[in-house]
């Protein structure tokens, strides 16, 4: 029976989305918030933090070392349906919240998330330790916009309740600090009001990215989310195609909750990646022609979480996993950059099937470290082949630093301290100041983010 | 329709909780029966704004039998009467320690066999009254053959799925059903010490959905997920001397 005191730990095999490694850690999952300093405490190693461990790097991993699974605190503790205010413990996933807060009323009215990446399959405690961000950014900004106050415990025992107006400090260092600064027992979130919980999408083909410059500018003032998809492996004079999505609530439309598990699932890993030259040249193929679509009212989950209805799709990609990379470059020269990085990556032949672009705008975040900024976003995976993929990877990263860009924690495995320290070092001796010496993980170590204990 | 009422013995257990949220999403009343009153405490608050239209709690520890009477009556009128009742509270005991130890080895058959069949005794009767309703145990695919590794806890089991087949034929003339649920191997607190790597490891959520479908079909025995029904008739067959030779 749970509810028995802090757990001992258990050691378990644990990889990050990517899959890239499966390292045993010392899992220790307290299933109440209370247990968590006991937890935090257990012995003088150092913890790591992980939700759903959507993180495609290692920013939730600690190999041969401690990890605070934070699953097990996933109930709802308070919500007002006449203000959206809502508080949860960090555990509880952002699906989770659309199944239980955000039902219609008869007029197809509800609450719906501020902010959501493009998956339900994460915590809300990962989402403010990420800052995330989706399809709304440059109406909506990032997830930590709307969390009034949060819960932190720190390893020295001490519990602080900090937000915008009480304890800033903390509050600034934890909305995007990975984990580093305390754990999130639980977060008051402030929910959107929406005129109708479905949606009003439409998928049209562009030819170029100026096109795609322009029909994203077009269509800001208008639509809430919008997203551009890029066939990586054009060449030439289709280089640059793609098909860009936008979609809106469209009032007095109805949408029930999602389901609350995916009705397919990959079952196993298959012993080489699926996802290789062949096949992805034939998806990018198929999806340019087939995309595009006519104005239509849909279910939000088609539109904001098109992969959740397969469960363990990051298994497609074989026994040795996959890369993804997300930068954003500034604004001004958006355009030049973004045409070099997808030249690169189309040069190589490492073929890329979620190829994501998408426009940040200046909707200043709370987060000391948050990634996004305003500028142009790219996205790209690609299957793991080794050498070839991690020469091109250290292309990608070169090229984001000279533009002044920065690249995203939480989908980084490989980025270097240096370009950590070019992306983030206008924050990082503030941050520094509020990490925990009780906390750590594989990415800290790895971009030098250690604290001084 | 009026609301169902169920009530969760053992409610904090990850198959419980998660088969309270089903109901809860549908606008049940529920009863949490359980040990610790802050964690009973925040498992209600967390299902009323689930949806569920009340939720009450009774604390209790279900582990001694002694105590199935009182908790079974508390139970029934908290929420006048009920629909359904579920017995999920049990304790995986270290099977080496119980081996050795008289005294472990008796409280793990106290916990998993005695408490458990004596609550369902103390709710039979109601239910008979009642005319309608469904008794659900859990018990376990452990208790299916008694192995090495696992005998003390698979055999408290097995007495469960006995008394269940017992009570389900007692109460069929009063259109009561009595349901016996197997669980495999589900990722909760009570495996925690185990490795879960694997690909027969379940989501407590996938077996609380599979007991949710067995109690409206009105099922007896409940494999969950349904592939344990074929291992365990492989296991169940094997011959002796093959049997013998494996680690299972």
């Amino acid at each position: 029976m749970s509810g028995a005191g802090s757990p001992s730990p258990s050691p378990q095999t644990v990889a990050a989305w990517g899959r890239l490694s499966a390292s045993t850690h010392a899992i220790l999952r307290p299933s109440l918030r209370a247990d968590v300093p006991a937890a935090l405490s257990r012995g003088a190693n150092r913890c790591a933090v992980r939700g759903l461990g959507r993180s495609y790097g290692d920013v939730a991993l600690n190999p041969e070392g401690a990890l605070l699974d934070m699953t097990g605190l996933d109930r709802f503790m308070a919500f007002d349906p006449a203000t959206g205010e809502l508080e949860v413990e960090a555990g509880v996933s952002l699906g989770e919240i659309l199944a239980a807060a955000c039902r219609p009323n008869d007029d197809g009215s509800g609450w719906f998330l501020p902010v959501t990446p493009g998956t339900g399959y994460v915590t809300v405690g990962g989402a403010i330790a990420n800052d995330v961000h989706g399809k709304n950014h440059h109406r909506a900004g990032s997830f930590g916009r709307y969390v009034l106050g949060l819960t932190v415990a720190r390893s020295n025992g001490r519990i602080i309740h900090c937000g915008p107006d009480r304890e800033p400090g903390l509050f600034s260092a934890t909305v995007g600090g990975l984990g580093l600064t305390g754990v999130i027992l639980a977060a008051r979130l402030q929910l959107r009001r929406v005129a109708g919980l479905a949606v009003e999408s439409e998928h049209l083909a562009f030819n170029s990215l100026d096109e795609f410059f322009n029909l994203t500018n077009g269509s800001e003032a208008d639509w809430e989310y919008t997203v551009g998809w890029v066939d990586a492996l054009a060449t030439g004079k289709a280089a640059g195609r793609g098909i860009f999505s936008r979609a809106r609530h469209a009032p007095n439309q109805r949408a029930a909750p999602p389901p609350h598990l995916p009705r397919l699932s990959i079952p196993a890993t298959p012993p080489f990646s699926l996802v290789n030259r062949a096949s992805v040249r034939l998806f990018n193929a198929f999806y340019w022609r087939s995309a595009r679509s006519a104005r239509r009212t849909e279910h939000y989950a088609r539109t904001l979480y098109p992969l959740d209805g397969i469960g363990n799709w990051n298994r497609l990609y074989g026994p040795r996993g996959f890369f993804q990379f997300q930068c954003v470059v500034p604004k001004n020269d958006a355009r030049a950059v973004l045409g070099e990085l997808l030249g690169r990556i189309a040069a190589s032949g490492e073929g890329s099937m979620l190829t994501v672009i998408k426009t940040f705008n200046d909707m200043p975040s709370p987060g000391l470290l948050s990634f996004p900024m305003p500028g142009t976003t790219l996205a790209v995976d690609f299957a793991n082949r080794g050498e070839g993929t991690r020469a091109l990877l250290a292309d990608l990263e070169r090229l984001t630093v000279e533009a002044r860009g920065r690249i995203y924690p939480a989908k980084d495995a490989v980025m270097s301290a240096e370009t950590f320290n070019a992306g983030y070092g206008h924050a990082l001796a503030e941050f520094r100041r509020h990490m925990d010496p009780g906390l750590t993980s594989a990415f800290a170590r790895r971009v030098g983010l250690e604290s001084a204990s | 329709m009026t609301a169902k009422r169920i009530a969760l013995f053992g409610a904090t257990s990850a198959i419980a909780a998660a088969l309270a949220r089903i109901y809860a999403s549908e606008g049940a009343e529920l009863v949490l029966i359980g040990r610790s009153t802050e964690a009973l405490e925040q498992l209600a608050t967390d299902l009323k704004i689930r949806g569920a239209a009340d939720c009450k709690t009774v604390v209790t520890d279900l582990g001694d039998a002694g105590n199935a009477d009182n908790a079974a009556g508390k139970a029934w009128s908290a929420a006048g009467g009920l629909d359904a009742a579920v017995i999920a509270f049990g304790a995986l005991p270290d099977q080496a320690k119980a081996a050795a130890d008289s005294g472990a080895m008796i409280r793990a058959i106290d916990v998993n066999f005695t408490a458990p069949a004596a609550l369902a005794s103390a709710l039979a009767g109601r239910f008979e009254s009642a005319g309608s309703g469904t008794i659900v145990i859990l018990s376990s695919i452990a208790g299916d053959r008694g192995r090495a590794s696992n005998y003390v806890y698979g055999s408290a089991k097995a007495g469960l799925q006995a008394f269940a087949s017992g009570l389900r034929h007692r109460l069929y003339k009063a259109k009561v059903n009595v349901l016996d649920v197997r669980p495999g191997f589900v990722i909760s607190p009570m495996t925690a010490g185990l490795d879960r790597s694997g690909p027969l490891w379940s989501r407590p959520e996938r077996v609380a959905a599979d007991i949710r479908r067995a109690i409206d079909a009105g099922k007896g025995v409940l494999y969950t997920p349904w592939w344990w029904f074929w291992i365990m008739l492989v296991i169940r067959a094997l011959p002796r001397f093959v049997f013998h030779r494996s680690s299972l």
